[in-house]
């Protein structure tokens, strides 16, 4: 009899247990949805001039501010709710995209025959400048997200899921199908690619690689526009802050499944926020909770440099030498 | 020569009648002259490019603050903290570059800036279980330096001039920052300087003239590192109060902005970009306010937010169109030269 009872406890607790690690998986997937969408811009990015996009981030913030002010605008108006969410994220993809434009115009293209680092510290620079200028535009106040969509929850294998996180999960999976479309079967994706492994061939046989780098741009920008709406939403806020620590997580992203890559920069993504999630959930009870769950963003930057000591690749990413 | 010394004497009296606030300005930007002079070696000589250099700072500072402080009710003088400080830096630093310096200069920026982070959020929690850094609230009454009988907290009068603890604070860096620019001039001459400028101008040409780049950039790390950790003991003596706040990245950037607006790897060039990026946002300070309530009635703009932009823009500016910074170095001058009549 006892020993009957204590079966069930124990079944009882494993549920639970269980139950803890699926949500755990699904709120590490939703993360890990935006990381990769995140990741992208900087892979595509990286991938075409080698530079790594500091200011990316604050592009994502600016796309959520922009896109969070429109809604604010437009629902009192009587507009509903998913026709105001679309032209929103419409308006702020368009508005990033041309600061994307804007960016690599002003800061990037006068600097394309600089040596390395000189691109990277303009970088930190329009990094900077973005955030303030965010700061005097939307104020130091963090700006909630509307609530003209309701938050249902629905139950899965013993965890709940929300239809924000189902939306984020299916809108990224569409966008990174949608991007893989574009740079692999497009014209357009093959003047990329071509940049990218050779940009003086390339512009031999025709490409216009300035025309070519100004649209991976554009595209990577109106991604993170997304993005920010989607994580905004998630977490029902945007702040002018926001843009920084999430642009340097989905690098780290990028970074783990081989930067330049794209496929890579999905799996890392994915993994990343499953990391994270799942890290700091658990940490606590490994640790007899000498570290907590406030270590969460340190995860990001230990899987960043763990990579780059074994695997400077990612998992993904071929080999490659040092271009002297 | 003897004009600027004298100059320098005398400027702490000279700023203390327009009030003590102007020489503790003066302190701090001659700290940010020596972090910018220690990011100098790291940046400018070695060529690495370092987003995290602000956690050594803390490294040093916290180091003073626990041996120094009622936290753990130890109080060590400074003459063997401050080396302490400097050397615990040393080992952060090589401890951080060991693993990493392997790698290309943008991927070293990215950890060397997730270490800067990692080192905030540790000191920001590790106030439990075991309180070791009183997390948030940081330390406070730390002690002051004291030589002998002489305590920098209290005001002596000599000679007839009164030296308050800020002027002889002042005084103490100022003999730290003469030491420090002339270990700088000799480094960059030296065997090891003239091997950083090697490493910086191409690493593989470098290796093959046998010099050992891990080794040599790793020296660069740590000793940039110790710069900082003794800038940072400075820092928690002259503040009383540290905090993780004092740490955070924008703090990096800012060192990062005055060694590159004055020119990476001329030790003049990066003191007068340490100089420019202090004294000018504090003017700011006291001309913004009065002048937009002059015009507007109110405060449009916080100075705060004038500031960083000033930083942005002196990066994406300096880059475009003065790369080798306002004062650049013979070597980069040629460089910058060399390049643009290079058509590839």
């Amino acid at each position: 009899m006892l020993a009957c009872g204590q079966k069930a406890f124990a079944a009882g607790a494993i549920e639970t247990l269980m139950d803890i690690f699926i949500q755990q998986l699904v709120n590490g997937i939703t993360l890990g949805a935006v990381y990769a969408v995140v990741a992208l811009g900087y892979t595509m990015v990286y991938g075409i001039i080698q530079l790594i996009n500091f200011a990316h981030g604050e592009l994502v913030m600016i796309g959520a501010m922009v896109a969070f002010t429109l809604i604010g605008v437009l629902t009192p108006l009587g507009v509903p709710a998913l026709p105001a969410v679309l032209v929103a994220t419409l308006c702020a993809m368009t508005a990033c995209a041309l600061l994307g434009y804007a960016m690599e115009r002003l800061a990037y293209r006068p600097l394309r025959r600089a040596p390395r680092l000189a691109p990277l510290i303009s970088a930190i620079g329009v990094s900077i400048i973005l955030q303030h200028l965010a700061l005097l535009v939307w104020s130091r106040n963090p700006l909630a997200f509307p609530q003209i969509v309701k938050t249902e929850s629905f139950a899965l294998a013993g965890a709940t899921i929300t239809n924000i996180q189902i939306g984020i999960i299916v809108i990224s999976v569409a966008m990174m199908l949608g991007l893989a479309w574009l740079v692999y079967r497009t014209r357009l994706g093959i003047a990329m690619r071509a940049t990218s492994q050779n940009a003086q061939m390339a512009a031999l046989l025709g490409v216009d690689a300035n025309q070519v780098i100004a649209l991976t741009f554009i595209i990577g920008a109106a991604l993170a526009a997304v993005a920010g709406v989607m994580v905004g939403s998630y977490y029902g806020i945007a702040h002018y802050t926001m843009g920084s620590a999430l642009g340097l997580k989905a690098f780290c992203a990028a970074v783990l499944g081989g930067i330049g890559n794209i496929p890579g920069a999905m799996l890392g993504g994915v993994l990343l926020g499953l990391v994270e999630a799942l890290g700091a959930g658990y940490i606590g009870d490994f640790t007899d909770n000498v570290f907590g769950s406030n270590y969460q963003d340190v995860f990001a930057f230990m899987v960043l440099i763990l990579v780059l000591v074994f695997r400077p690749s990612g998992l993904l990413g071929e080999r490659v030498g040092d271009r002297a | 020569m003897v004009l600027v010394a004298l100059a320098l004497l005398a400027l702490p009296f000279a700023l203390a009648g327009a009030g003590t606030t102007w020489v503790r300005v003066t302190n701090l930007a001659i700290l940010f002259i020596l972090l910018s002079l220690g990011l100098n070696i790291v940046v400018g000589f070695a060529g690495l490019l370092d987003l995290g250099y602000i956690a050594f700072y803390a490294v040093g500072a916290y180091v003073y603050a626990l041996l120094a402080s009622p936290h753990f009710g130890i109080h060590w003088p400074f003459w063997v903290i401050l080396p302490l400080g400097a050397l615990v830096a040393a080992l952060f630093g090589a401890l951080l570059g060991a693993p990493t310096l392997k790698l290309r200069g943008d991927y070293l920026a990215i950890v060397t800036l997730g270490f800067g982070e990692i080192v905030r959020i540790f000191l920001n929690n590790l106030g439990s279980p075991v309180n070791i850094t009183n997390g948030p609230r940081g330390i406070a009454r730390i002690d002051a330096i004291r030589i002998g009988e002489l305590s920098f907290a209290r005001t002596d009068s000599f000679l007839g001039l009164d030296f308050s603890g800020p002027i002889k604070y002042y005084f103490l860096l100022l003999a730290m920052l003469v030491a420090v620019i002339f270990i700088n001039l000799r480094l960059q001459n030296s065997r090891i300087g003239r091997a950083w400028e090697a490493v910086r101008e191409d690493e593989i040409a470098a290796r093959a003239m046998g010099i050992d780049t891990t080794r040599i950039k790793l020296l660069a790390f740590a000793m940039g590192a110790s710069f900082a950790g003794v800038a940072g003991g400075m820092f928690a003596a002259i503040q009383g109060f540290i905090s993780p706040e004092s740490f955070v990245l924008v703090e990096s950037v800012m060192v990062l902005s005055m060694v590159v607006l004055g020119g990476m790897g001329n030790i003049w060039g990066v003191i007068l970009g340490a100089l420019l990026l202090s004294f000018v946002p504090e003017l700011l300070r006291y001309t913004v306010q009065p002048l937009q309530q002059y015009f507007f009635g109110r405060m449009l703009i916080d100075p705060e937010v004038i500031r960083m932009l000033i930083f942005g823009f002196a990066l994406v500016l300096v880059m475009s169109f003065r790369p080798g910074g306002l004062w650049p170095s013979a070597v980069r001058k040629r460089e910058l030269a060399a390049r643009s009549e290079d058509p590839a």
